[in-house]
């Protein structure tokens, strides 16, 4: 895709300011692409609404917003009230299924990928690293970002001693993605 | 013109994915900027922020002072000490330190001030865009000087032109504003930093004169005089008084005259070489539409879109706001039809479009009264009404 836009939406706390920067640096450092992030937060330190905005291009970007985005990331029932009427009709949500038991209603020719990140992080002992279960999930099903690239994006965007638990998470996510992917392929044939 | 290579620890090399508020820091490391005074303030905290983590690793002083009136005596100070300085702040604080502008405008003291511009007038919009105070740093101290004002577009920008904004610093011993904004200063974006080797550093003039022989406000031709630095064992004297050549007051009208003529003349006499624009699509532009910072980008896809249409519409971008490019826009005035000046305020720089065309081009100003950026669509109707 020559140019794709991309909002993720949460809450203060669940890292989604980070899963922005992770794909952003992965797709303009790793893999010679431009991305423009843009962050929106309100000024509680913890649990108000959080959004980032990513572009990522093969051309130079000028207007940094994303008005329409092809693929929404949504990790709490208000963005996902929020940001879905604004997708793009035939575009992608991905989504964290057990913090948002019901999508909205999607716009037309829309796909919906749903993930349990909060808990796959859990089990994997940290609840904290959900935001890179979703990235490892964007980057398995919208086949946007060489695994490589995330890879190397999570590596110097977490804390030193926490790298392995972060890749384990980002394979995590993105191996639930592939298999996803593989599934709705065979009941669509 | 004393030029040099970065030093290399204040040179963060490499491929970075960065916002512009920390791109800016890096770029006054760069630059050799080991002093800055400061109080933080939305949206540019971030800045200083950077700075008071990385200068301990590098040798240099950060110090969070009690409010923006003391960071501004404080860096005034500190350059005066020998070192290269900067302050940072937003519109609220900007109007605090108007004061010091204007000292270090008659001191003729090397330093940027830099303002990641946000929604005014005073407290206003913390937290979202404006670029509103254009002509604050054009005009906001009292008296006449001539300060010199750059408009970065993209963290890449913030780090390359803090850099310019301290060698014209040092050039010409004025203030310079670095006029970012608040989508400028929190987008992220990649970073290239290269060697400190590809970085040309332009140092102090300082003097070679003994004490005794030198005098700190003589100047030759080019109108700007020699540095020292105090505990250099030179006996000297610096005030915000009309002065001598020798630093003392001299309050009468010839004084005033030779320093004024002197103040604005080594700017006034650079003009020319002071134009930092960026043209696109000007050879056979019908109109041109004339930005800068944030809205620069955001004009972007209008014009191309107006192409599409087949209307010949061209983009100037100024990258050096003041002094203003005159002898640019003169020049395009005689052969286009129309100037559209889209600005996240209610009109500031449109006035110097308007008084550079001087009627031989219509002047149309898009004003916005910022929280947010332009619509490419509303800038994009605004050249049709002129390019049919």
């Amino acid at each position: 895709m020559a140019k794709a836009e991309i909002r993720i939406g949460g809450l203060g706390g669940q890292g989604v300011i980070l899963c922005g920067l992770i794909i952003g640096k992965a797709a303009s450092i790793y893999d010679g692409k431009h991305a423009t992030l843009i962050q929106a937060f309100g000024p509680e330190a913890r649990g108000s609404a959080c959004s980032a905005q990513v572009i990522v291009s093969d051309e130079p970007i000028g207007y940094p917003y994303v008005k329409q985005p092809d693929v929404l990331v949504l990790m709490s029932p208000d963005a996902a009230t929020q940001f879905t009427p604004q997708l793009k009709p035939g575009g992608l949500v991905l989504y964290e299924s057990e913090l948002i038991p019901k999508l909205p209603v999607l716009p037309a020719g829309a796909r919906a990928f749903g993930i349990p990140a909060t808990r796959l992080a859990e089990e994997m002992g940290r609840r904290l690293v959900l935001n890179i279960v979703m990235v490892g999930f964007f980057a398995g099903v919208s086949g946007l970002l060489g695994y490589e690239s995330v890879e190397k994006a999570v590596l110097d965007s977490v804390p030193k001693g926490t790298q392995d638990l972060n890749l384990r998470a980002l394979r995590r996510g993105y191996d639930f993605g592939r298999e996803l992917l593989a599934q709705k392929k065979q009941e669509t044939p | 013109m004393n030029l040099t290579k970065a030093d290399p620890k204040g040179v963060l090399t490499g491929h970075h994915f960065m916002d512009g508020d920390h791109a800016a820091c890096e770029g006054a490391l760069a630059a050799g900027c080991r002093f800055v005074a400061g109080y933080p303030i939305t949206p540019s905290t971030e800045v200083v922020e950077r700075f008071a983590q990385r200068i301990p690793l590098i040798g240099g002083v950060f110090i969070q002072m009690e409010d923006e009136i003391a960071s501004s005596i404080a860096i005034l100070g500190a350059a005066w000490a020998g070192r290269k300085v900067m302050t940072v702040t937003s519109g609220p604080g900007l109007s605090l330190m108007m004061e010091h502008v204007g000292l270090a405008a008659i001191t003729e003291t090397p330093c940027v001030f830099v303002d990641v511009q946000r929604g005014g007038p005073s407290t206003g919009l913390p937290t979202l865009p404006a670029q509103a105070d254009m002509m604050q740093a054009r005009w906001g101290s009292h008296g006449d000087y001539e300060p010199i004002a750059l408009s970065p577009n993209s963290p890449q920008e913030c780090f390359d032109l803090m850099i310019k904004a301290f060698n014209l610093a040092e050039l010409y011993r004025v203030p310079v504003f670095f006029m970012m904004d608040e989508v400028v200063g929190h987008m992220t974006e990649r970073v290239v930093i290269p060697e400190a080797s590809a970085i040309e550093i332009v140092e102090r003039r300082w003097t070679r004169k003994p004490p005794g022989e030198y005098r700190p406000y003589a100047a030759g031709d080019d109108l700007v005089p020699e540095m020292v630095k105090a505990g250099d064992g030179y006996r000297i004297h610096i005030t915000g008084l009309t002065h001598d050549e020798r630093g003392y007051p001299a309050m009468n009208a010839a004084a005033q005259k030779r320093m004024m003529e002197r103040l604005v003349g080594k700017i006034r006499n650079n003009r020319e070489k002071l134009i930092d624009v960026r043209g696109a699509h000007l050879d056979d532009a019908e109109v041109v539409v004339v930005s800068f910072g944030i809205t620069s980008r955001v004009s972007g896809p209008a014009i191309e879109e107006a192409r599409k249409q087949g209307f010949k519409v061209g983009h100037l971008r100024l990258v050096i706001t003041w002094p203003f490019p005159v002898s640019v826009i003169q020049q395009l005035a005689s052969r286009v039809k129309a100037f559209v000046v889209p600005e996240l305020n209610m009109g500031q720089m449109v006035l110097e479009v308007e008084r550079a065309a001087a009627g031989k081009a219509r002047v149309i100003s898009v004003p916005h009264a910022g929280g947010t950026v332009h619509e490419p669509q509303e800038i994009l109707d605004r050249i049709l009404e002129f390019a049919r």
